[in-house]
């Protein structure tokens, strides 16, 4: 694969890379800490994951592997966009195997296969701010993160219980970052919370239209929020998934037809895909 | 058998020194100082624009004065000056040992939580995380302040106004705070939700045994809650006493003219 000599190396010019890394840096430095920066304008609307490639493309080299999952599968538009996009700007290796890949930016998920040290995990962050919904000012929100008052994210939980019987936020659930910083995961299901907690892989938030970046470092204890008489539970699924039979892993409804057929497939299509391959063919 | 002197006897609980407050050249409040011993209800008392709201938002550490101290006595029986103090335990102070009641409850409260969450949240921001010690707290409460157990789930924005201020109340005195700060509570509610308000009021103050500072513009509200009253006028504090004294026979005009304007059914 070639690199399009009209763009520097990963699109971004040197100094907004450099930039981003210092940004990076101090995320890393100060686990779960919304690091503001300058973020640029990117080649694709906001929402998109503008944050998750401008930190793909400051840590990212020539010699690195890049997997881009959205909700879990490599085969979505966002996922194959951002895979071309830097194919074409970096020329690097692309990839949808899991343990292949040295950066893997994600859009919702983390991937099912443990991943290792040598893997960088970069999110895409929509609003990076946790406590945003409780308390709409920013200037308050900041101090309250400077100053740990964090009771008012257990109000959250506590409307959860009160009004449904248990905590019903089931995505972007609110963690506790090396027991300082209360931090939200980006709309990661709580399945993959867990998976957040002492990774051996370096995770990297990016927020492109709110400008922040944040970090959780390897081997970092996150604890997700919960109550004594309401402890954190992960969703489980009665069924395993219907194209490779795989259970404790996170499925996906798929609606069949317009008569009420429906199955439930794993999200990490990388993952189903393996299963299917290593299972005997079926007659 | 002689009374033994407690602490509580000989330091005030909140020492008022000097306190200026300046909105460039106009004054908001000028040269306050006062002492406000444990159990005690002042009224500051004046007309529109005298300064008693920027007064009290001083005395609470919501607004820092242009000159002056102020101090509290910490459960530790320490004065501390709580502007020499950081931030940070300014903030807990304010949500643990004191209350504030704001005169529109939409400022004190959270009004897309539910009513016992908004009860339960000082509870929260202090390390509860029991969810059913912590409602069981909230029921409690909405019972102690005459609202119904069964809307401990609703938002107080199906509330009526005596209801949004009574939990308003409740959340402010769930973590037993020694001083709550008042800011026109009762105004903006009709007369007999204002009198079962004012009944509310001061049967917690003397079941809890709190302080309050209590701004109004209601020389009735003052009359039947409070000991002691200042009167204010242009920033300055220009009567001082006992509410039923100042009430009855006032020294200065303007205090005079005040009692002599109100209208008596």
């Amino acid at each position: 694969m070639t690199t399009e000599t009209t763009y520097n190396f990963a699109y971004l010019d040197e100094q907004t890379k450099r930039m981003i890394r210092r940004a990076l840096l101090k995320g890393i430095a100060i686990p779960g800490y919304q690091v503001p920066f300058a973020s640029r304008e990117m080649p694709m609307p906001y929402g998109w994951g503008t944050g998750g490639v401008q930190v793909t493309a400051a840590v990212i080299g020539p010699d690195d592997t890049l997997k881009v999952i959205d909700q879990g599968s490599d085969d979505t538009t966002n996922a194959v966009s951002i895979r071309g996009f830097f194919a074409r700007t970096a020329g690097v290796e692309t990839t949808t195997r899991t343990e292949d890949a040295t950066v893997i930016q994600t859009r919702h998920r983390i991937p099912e296969k443990p991943l290792t040290e040598d893997q960088v995990l970069v999110f895409q962050v929509p609003i990076p701010e946790p406590l945003r919904f409780l308390e709409p000012r920013e200037t308050e929100t900041r101090k309250m993160h400077a100053l740990e008052e964090y009771g008012i994210m257990h109000v959250k939980l506590y409307e959860d219980i009160a009004r449904h019987g248990h905590i019903a936020t089931t995505y972007a659930y609110p963690v506790l970052v090396d027991g300082r910083y209360v931090m939200d995961p980006s709309p990661i299901p709580k399945f993959d919370n867990p998976k957040l907690n002492g990774s051996d892989a370096l995770m990297l938030f990016g927020a492109g239209r709110e400008q922040r970046i944040y970090a959780i470092p390897p081997h970092t204890r996150v604890d997700n929020l919960d109550f004594e008489d309401h402890p954190f539970e992960v969703q489980s699924f009665s069924q395993p998934c219907a194209l490779c039979g795989s259970t404790g892993v996170y499925l996906d409804e798929i609606i069949t037809d317009d008569t009420g057929g429906r199955m439930f497939v794993c999200s990490d299509s990388a993952h189903c895909e393996e299963q299917r391959a290593m299972k005997p063919a079926e007659a | 058998m002689p009374h033994a002197a407690t602490q509580d006897d000989e330091t005030p609980l909140l020492r008022v020194s000097g306190i200026s407050r300046f909105y460039g050249s106009r004054t908001g409040c000028r040269d306050v100082s006062f002492d406000l011993w444990p159990g005690e209800v002042l009224a500051i008392v004046g007309e529109s624009g005298s300064g008693k709201t920027t007064l009290l938002n001083c005395l609470s550490g919501r607004l820092t004065p242009t000159a002056g101290v102020v101090e509290y006595r910490m459960r530790d029986g320490q004065m501390r000056g709580i502007f020499s103090m950081s931030e940070a335990e300014r903030r807990f102070l304010a949500r643990t040992d004191w209350g504030f009641v704001h005169q529109d409850a939409r400022d004190g409260l959270r009004m897309t939580v539910s009513a016992g969450g908004n009860v339960g949240e000082r509870l929260m921001a202090v390390g509860a995380r029991n969810y059913g010690t912590i409602r069981g707290e909230a029921l409690d409460w909405l019972e102690r302040v005459e609202i119904a157990q069964d809307r401990i789930d609703d938002r107080p924005d199906t509330f009526s106004g005596g209801m949004r201020q009574r939990l308003q109340i409740a959340r402010n005195l769930v973590t037993g705070p020694r001083l709550v700060f008042m800011d026109e509570p009762t105004s903006g509610l009709d007369v007999s939700v204002q009198a079962r308000l004012l009944d509310l009021l001061r049967g917690l103050v003397s079941e809890l045994g709190l302080s309050a500072i209590l701004v109004t513009h209601d020389l009735a509200v003052a009359r039947l809650i409070s000991h002691r009253l200042m009167v204010m006028r242009q920033g300055e504090v220009i009567e001082t006493g006992l509410t039923d004294q100042v009430l009855d026979d006032p020294h200065s005009a303007y205090a005079q003219l005040l009692v002599s304007s109100v209208l008596q059914p």
